[in-house]
């Protein structure tokens, strides 16, 4: 009997073109995803060098990074125009289809990807974004590359990778009442820092991992890049099967019950060896909060800010010190006694159709606590049409809630959606680093659950106690 | 692409971890679609007040680093977004080597696209590189051909991928490399007949 291989090591070796000693392996992408801001260089790249785009037809663009995600068609900021009037005309004379502004598919490229049924089991897919990693949720091997590389993809359709070194993070036991997927991938950071991942790829096991749906997934593989990782991924089984099935870009009937079996034999095989194997019990996390300036900057929100004299070595005791200090807390404050004045719900993280249902819960009957402004950005156009016929957005603007249309928003802060200097945001997006939400802002990053509940109560509380008196 | 072979210049020290390319060029500073002009906003939040004047505090701010060419920074350097300008904005400024004890996967590639070295050196080669850079103005020179950094009292040999090291030696135009095997894609496209439209495969 042949080797048990993993997914990584079987997706890796179906996509090898070129291998030659000493050098990486050229490898074939399935699936290139383009937007506003990490191509224009690329598209002007090849413009120089007279090159055309090998594959339109296996490249999709949208726009989501500087969209408005309120007065859609007032653009004010002229740079930002631009940056979108180029990709139009880019996507116009290469022929690749285009999710403009106005486009009913429109939204974040890492929410609209899986929704078409573009990301699928065993494909690559490579976008100018460290968030592509979220696509391995399905058992695609996605990771973000830089401008020079889009271009290398939109030339060759293919891009020059060393082999990953593979690791494993198992995850038994069952997450509780109220303790999200977000809660489960914060802890795993929280736990093994932000560079465990750097040079492998992680694959992601274990109970707690089969029992989340598509969208919880997405959550846990979009912050493997927080980890250092190039990309995570998790075995495809009938969760996926199920979540793909009747999508637009999937196939049917016959066809799809063939692709299907052949997703499913992609699961790594029983007994594959990784490089690296971490283990951590879904039973023992709590709703986790960030307090610092990196996503292993969290605790439960039962816990404290960290005391820097607690700290394990010198490097660590200036990183909680510096951090402390941007993000003017005091050590041994407890979480919950941190006021905020801003919520946002959205980003590649959390924004899909079940993370807006799951706080408009929370959220129903309650009112946005006074002096804080919170916004709802959904993470594509569909996925607001669908809250907006299951009657979410009333629910959200009922609460005093901002409902807005589907970009990046506040997740960056490159349109608008700004938290101003000194504020401080309970945001389900992905960092926390310094400035991130904006200059000199303060990001804590939480659930969907924990936002909304924040919301309410102006300050970071325990879900989980809502959630029993609800 | 320039070629890299030697570089002599002087070190910067910025004895940070986990150094994030939203610290390197901020969002806003995204919005450009050219490749040029971004060194005047690198660490724009770390080097500028509000009000556009400079920050006295942070280290880059000495003018005693003004002619620094080789910038080096803790663990995990250039983690986070894995925006191009942020190599774009170190080289626009004027760095061409830089060296930490580990880079971020996205980072790292993204420097050779752009004739950058990141050298990968030991926890207590940074170090002493930090001290003396932050004690006096330290000159080093680089030998990529030879995979050495050496400056006063000290010296140093790092490792670097042979693919990576003869693209920056021959400043290779990456795709006009890749398009030497081209007819190995089109036989990856004949052979696995998939992946025929966007969602289809």
């Amino acid at each position: 009997m042949s080797q048990p291989k993993t997914i990584i090591e079987k997706v890796w070796d179906q996509h090898v073109v070129h291998e030659e000693e000493g050098k990486p392996n050229l490898l074939y992408i399935d699936l290139h995803l383009i937007h506003e801001v990490t191509s224009p260089q690329a598209f002007e790249g090849l413009r120089l060098s007279g090159r055309k785009v090998r594959r339109p037809d296996l490249t999709y663009a949208t726009m989501d990074h500087n969209v408005p995600t309120i007065h859609r068609n007032v653009i004010k900021d002229q740079i930002s125009k631009k940056q979108m009037e180029t990709l139009e005309e880019n996507c116009e004379e290469f022929g690749i289809s285009l999710a403009d502004i106005n486009h009913p598919d429109q939204g974040i490229v890492h929410v609209i990807g899986p929704e078409l049924g573009l990301t699928q089991p065993g494909k690559t897919i490579v976008c100018g974004d460290s968030h592509t990693s979220t696509h391995g949720a399905f058992g695609a091997l996605a990771f973000g590359i830089g401008t020079s590389e889009v271009e290398h993809v939109l030339a060759t359709q293919s891009i020059w990778q060393a082999p990953p070194k593979t690791l494993q993070v198992h995850i038994d036991g069952k997450l509780g009442t109220g303790v999200t997927a977000k809660d489960l991938i914060l802890a795993v950071i929280g736990r093994f820092g932000v560079r465990f991942g750097t040079g492998h790829v992680i694959e992601y096991t274990g109970e707690a991992i089969r029992n989340l749906s598509m969208e919880e997934r997405m959550t846990i593989c979009n912050m493997s890049i927080e980890a250092g990782a190039r990309a995570g991924l998790i075995s495809p089984d009938e969760t996926t099967v199920e979540y793909l099935r009747g999508k637009r870009y999937v196939p049917e009937g016959e066809e799809f019950d063939q692709v299907a079996q052949q997703w499913l034999n992609l699961a790594s095989d029983p007994g594959a060896r990784y490089d690296m194997e971490l283990e951590i019990h879904a039973d023992e996390i709590e709703p986790q909060v960030t307090w610092g300036t990196n996503p292993s900057h969290c605790v439960p929100v039962s816990a404290q800010v960290p005391d820097p004299l607690d700290a394990e070595s010198d490097d660590e005791k200036d990183s909680i010190e510096r951090a402390l200090e941007y993000m003017g807390l005091e050590a041994n404050q407890t979480i919950q006694s941190i006021p905020i004045e801003h919520v946002f719900i959205g980003s590649c993280t959390n924004s899909r159709i079940s993370d807006l249902r799951k706080a408009a819960d929370i959220v129903k009957g309650g009112r946005v606590h006074e002096g804080i402004r919170a916004l709802v950005v959904p993470g594509s156009q569909s996925v607001k049409q669908a809250a907006e016929k299951e009657g979410l957005d009333q629910i959200f603007i009922d609460a005093g809630f901002e409902w807005r249309d589907a970009g990046c928003s506040m997740c960056l802060a490159m349109n608008d959606d700004i938290v101003p200097p000194g504020e401080r945001c309970a945001s389900t997006s992905n960092r926390n680093f310094e400035g991130r939400q904006g200059n000199g802002a303060r990001t804590h990053l939480v659930s969907p659950e924990m936002a909304a509940a924040a919301a309410l109560e102006g300050r970071f509380v325990d879900v989980r106690k809502q959630m029993s008196t609800v | 692409m320039e070629p890299l072979k030697k570089h002599h210049g002087i070190v910067y020290p910025l004895n940070r971890s986990n150094v994030d390319t939203d610290q390197i060029i901020p969002k806003q500073f995204l919005k450009r679609i050219e490749r040029t002009g971004f060194g005047q906003f690198l660490f724009y939040n770390w080097r500028f007040n509000d009000d556009g004047s400079l920050k006295e505090n942070f280290s880059l701010n000495d003018p005693k680093y003004n002619d620094a060419s080789i910038l080096v920074g803790g663990e995990n350097f250039g983690c986070g977004s894995s925006r191009e300008h942020a190599p774009w904005a170190i080289q626009d400024y004027g760095f061409k080597v830089v060296i930490a004890p580990s880079f971020a996967d996205i980072f790292y590639n993204n420097c050779f696209k752009n004739g950058i070295l990141p050298i990968q050196l030991p926890n207590d080669a940074v170090e002493k590189l930090m001290e003396k850079a932050e004690d006096e103005i330290y000159g080093l020179s680089v030998d990529l051909e030879k995979q050495v950094v050496y400056g006063r009292e000290m010296e140093v040999n790092f490792d670097i991928q042979p693919y990576h090291k003869e693209m920056l030696l021959n400043g290779w135009d990456e795709i006009a490399v890749t398009l030497t095997h081209e007819d190995k894609i089109d036989q990856y496209e004949k052979n696995t007949k998939g992946v025929k439209t966007l969602g289809i495969s």
